[in-house]
């Protein structure tokens, strides 16, 4: 009975993260005519974080913010925008983070160079097996 | 020396649970600032939402006198909390103009009747358009905009009691 209730309470209750009583924008849920347009909007999407559900991409949120953004990089795109200039146009305004593409920039490179340098350290440790090996 | 070197992947190991441990007992949430504080504010024009106010359009803000920019809507909890710290700096002078996001004439009406109007231009903004152009990402958010459009400060989150003298004093370093 107590699961019965608590369900029910479940089901009823609003969500705390009220979401407004307007219809998406007309392009958060309909793809661009143009099947190339589209596709390049598509790995856009897939790119741009959904800043008020953080850890989804665009692409995969339901959020209503999450739908305005879709309808921007495809009104955007269907005017004939590059992908690259409606990240820009993001970044710009967000900072870097509401990309999930990375920049190479003096605070990134550590990221980008820590695997060549973790595979030479191992290397390195690993030298001396090598060599009684082939001895 | 080759006794230390063998330690050497434990060791990085060590520290990658550490800052492992450390990322895990962060917030997940982060706050995300527009970048353009300090900037030119975007170009824009909204439509009324409601009769009895006008439309806001950027020149609005670019008149000689800062003015405070709050984004808000009649569905969001915070902005009914906030709303009695917005009367409180309309009483003391400030002039506030609004951006309401993804709403309805008559639940805007409903919500200024309801929650005290501290307002003097409202612009509808249905498709969060100008709101991503400011680089703000919810309600409530306000801008403080100094007479030559800059964007000098943004409040993220409601306006509690004790964020008051901060948004005056924010306020009066644009003049």
């Amino acid at each position: 009975m107590r699961l019965i209730i608590a369900s029910a309470a479940l089901v009823l209750a609003s969500p705390a993260l009220a979401q407004s009583a307007l219809p998406p924008a007309e392009y958060a849920y309909k793809q661009l005519e143009d099947p190339r347009q589209e596709a390049e909007a598509k790995a856009l999407m897939e790119t741009l974080r959904c800043l008020v559900c953080q850890g989804q991409s665009i692409a995969d949120s339901d959020a209503d913010m999450a739908g305005d953004m879709r309808a921007l990089v495809r009104e955007r795109i269907r005017a004939g925008e590059k992908p690259e200039e409606v990240r820009r146009w993001l970044v710009q305004r967000y900072g870097a983070w509401v990309s999930y593409s990375p920049p190479v920039e003096p605070l990134t490179w550590p990221l980008w160079a820590a695997p060549v340098v973790l595979l030479g350290l191992g290397l390195w440790l690993a030298r001396g097996r090598f060599r009684r090996r082939a001895g | 020396m080759k006794r230390l070197i063998l330690w050497l992947p434990l060791g990085l190991f060590a520290v990658f649970l550490l800052a492992v441990a450390f990322g895990l007992s962060r917030s997940p949430e982060t706050v995300v600032r527009s970048q353009l504080i300090g900037k030119p504010l975007p170009d824009f024009a909204l439509e009324a939402i409601v009769p009895n106010h006008p439309g806001l359009s950027s020149a609005d803000l670019k008149r000689g006198q800062p003015r405070l920019l709050n984004v808000f809507a009649s569905w969001c909890g915070p902005c009914a909390t906030e709303s009695p710290q917005l009367l409180e700096l309309k009483r003391r002078g400030i002039p506030i103009d609004a951006i309401a996001i993804r709403d309805r004439p008559q639940d805007v009406a409903a919500f200024l009747g309801r929650y005290g109007d501290p307002f003097e231009r409202i612009g509808s903004d249905p498709n969060l358009q100008v709101q991503m152009a400011f680089g703000s990402s919810g309600v409530p958010e306000t801008f403080i905009v100094d007479g030559k459009g800059i964007i000098r400060h943004q409040h993220i989150g409601e306006i509690r009691p004790e964020h008051v003298a901060e948004i005056v004093k924010a306020y009066e370093a644009a003049r």
